[in-house]
């Protein structure tokens, strides 16, 4: 610290040229990091598609490079584990999760932003005391309850429960009903307009990116989720894909002559739809979510 | 917190507005109550249930059928505070936080104060940054695995200066290998983060130390770091989040725990005890200590951080 001292009391310079030069470095420099860590970040998926196109894919530096290119390990890993059966189950828990999210999720937000009733403030703590408390811990008592004392196991049903209701995206709605002008709510009320119907025809029309963002970032959670379905999945034709996929991982692989290829092809049929979805979606992911993390 | 803040009132006819104040009432109730109903079955009674277990004899049994669970005091807690393996799962998390958290905050405020100046394909960084964070960790480590397997990428690039034992079968560089995974997974949510809290240092501070004649790293530790001590502690409290929940890491990456339990995470432990060696008493109380110790740590951590403001 004390030997940039002298530096800040040092006189302004006089000549503007100097600082340009400066300023166009620090620039060079700054891009310079970012290319880096870009490269970085993307190699491993580039690797990833690559080696899932290869006919023969080994992790020599070879490798790296597309050549020999063929479709015939997305067949083979397709034979291993039937990733049209596994993609539905992916599909038909994710869908399960964003309908309840959406749905009861924009209900409990709305009534703790616009409605006031008895014990309101007692739901919201409620609200925030979920979002500290860690999963992991209430994954073995879940179990015990889903698989062993309500028959759910390799249930869609018992796939869906855990993440049925996604907290921070209900206090995301809340967040958005609360930042609209109370005035629409107390005209509409005074016209006689149902809840159910404000809720409806005033409140979700103007919350629609808050539920774009909570559908996308309710998305990412199901799709990706590995160790709950992983315990109540034992049939293989339940299983969602990252669960058959981290299991062909792990047995590997003698079944298809190409099994890395095999695996990676699984990889990118696993990452594709949430890359995609942020992709089209980028500029919602990266917002309101975040700042919503930070203020909860 | 000020979050439990009114909405604004509008002063009608006292009548209609106290009848339609009451009609709202229950309604609300009504909009909330799958919410709360849904808490209380997936988060309360499962939080109640695991410390009941946690002090019973406990055995799984067929749907229907039922074994007496004993009350049995802090038997399971003393088997857990002596297996010597829980000893070895926190030690793991230790290297895991040691790694990872300085890694995370250096790497994301380097990386966010980069893109927080105007810059060229500026979201296309963004981007690829964020890329890993929304992807499926089993899609990950399976490439992990591809470029740190014993015959990867990696160690053809370094050729006799690889490892060996190899990355992932190593006992002294299995953990560090996940903390690098996860700090590599993570790291662009963290960019985000810091970047929201850059947007909160003023502007004018910078402009001062400029006509002050300060340079990029001056302006960088005396405005930029003290500016985003805020989300400096999120990032670190998040980090013990993520290091008490690894499981899919340990498991998948470093095949299931890694050589002589080098990669062990307790929650990896919970499920090696509880389900798959049917000591689900064992793991409800291992559950119980980790979350103890995290509360407390992430309690001392805010402590620390703020004493520091």
């Amino acid at each position: 610290m004390s030997t940039h001292a002298p530096a800040s009391t040092a006189r302004p310079e006089p000549v503007l040229a100097p600082r340009h030069s400066r300023r166009r470095a620090t620039r060079a420099v700054q891009l310079g990091v970012l290319l880096l860590g870009a490269l970085a970040f993307l190699f491993p998926f580039y690797y990833m598609v690559v080696g899932s196109l290869r006919k023969v894919t080994a992790g020599d530096l070879s490798s790296a490079a597309p050549s020999g290119l063929t479709g015939g390990n997305y067949s083979a890993i397709d034979g291993a584990l039937s990733l049209g059966r596994s993609l539905v189950n992916s599909g038909i828990m994710t869908v399960g999760v964003l309908l309840c999210t959406l749905v009861l999720g924009v209900l409990a937000g709305y009534a703790l932003a616009r409605l006031e009733f008895r014990g309101r403030s007692g739901a919201f703590s409620v609200l925030l005391l979920v979002q500290t408390i860690p999963f992991q811990l209430l994954t073995l008592p879940l179990y015990v309850l889903v698989v062993r004392d309500y028959g759910l196991g390799d249930n869609y049903a018992g796939m869906i429960l855990p993440f049925a209701i996604n907290s921070t995206a209900v206090f995301l709605f809340r967040q958005f009903f609360l930042q609209m002008p109370a005035s629409l709510f107390e005209a509409a009320r005074i016209d006689g307009a149902s809840e159910l119907r404000i809720l409806w025809k005033i409140a979700i029309p103007m919350a629609r990116p808050a539920l774009l963002t909570g559908a996308l970032l309710t998305f990412i959670g199901p799709w990706n989720e590995f160790l709950w379905p992983f315990l109540v999945t034992k049939n293989a034709d339940m299983q969602p894909l990252a669960v058959s996929l981290a299991g062909f991982l792990s047995n590997l692989q003698g079944t298809v002559s190409n099994p890395t290829g095999a695996l990676m092809a699984g990889a990118c049929v696993l990452a594709a739809p949430a890359v995609v979805l942020f992709l089209i979606f980028q500029r919602h992911f990266t917002h309101t979510n975040i700042d919503s993390g930070i203020k909860g | 917190m000020t979050l439990t803040q009114r909405p604004a009132q509008v002063l009608t006819a006292r009548g209609t507005a106290s009848r339609h104040r009451r009609r709202r009432s229950g309604i609300g109730a009504l909009f909330v109550t799958p919410y709360l109903l849904y808490v209380l079955a997936v988060f309360a009674i499962p939080l109640g249930y695991t410390i009941w277990i946690s002090f019973h004899r406990f055995y799984f049994t067929a749907p229907g059928a039922h074994a007496p669970s004993p009350w049995v005091g802090f038997a399971n807690y003393r088997d857990v505070l002596t297996d010597p393996v829980v000893g070895k799962s926190f030690l793991n998390i230790g290297i895991f936080l040691v790694i990872n958290v300085p890694l995370t905050v250096v790497l994301a405020l380097v990386l966010a104060t980069a893109l927080n100046a105007k810059m060229p394909f500026r979201s296309f960084f963004r981007a690829a940054y964020y890329l890993p964070y929304i992807t499926a960790s089993v899609a990950l480590v399976a490439v992990w695995q591809f470029l740190f397997g014993s015959d990867g990428l990696v160690n053809h690039a370094l050729g006799g200066l690889a490892p060996d034992p190899s990355w992932l079968v190593n006992t002294h560089l299995a953990m560090p290998m996940i903390a690098l995974f996860v700090t590599w997974k993570q790291l662009g949510f963290f960019v985000m983060l810091y970047l929201a809290a850059l947007q909160n240092v003023g502007n004018d501070l910078y402009e001062a130390a400029s006509v002050d004649g300060a340079g990029a790293v001056r302006k960088f530790w005396s405005i930029t770091v003290p500016g985003v001590r805020p989300a400096t502690t999120l990032v670190t409290v998040y980090a013990i989040v993520t290091g008490a929940n690894l499981f899919s890491e340990p498991y998948l990456l470093t095949g299931g725990g890694g050589p002589d339990n080098s990669s062990t995470s307790p929650v990896l432990l919970m499920y090696q005890k509880g389900i798959e060696q049917g000591h689900p008493d064992f793991a409800a109380a291992l559950g119980v200590v980790l979350v103890v110790l995290v509360l407390a740590i992430s309690l001392i951590t805010r402590k620390l951080t703020e004493r520091g403001n």
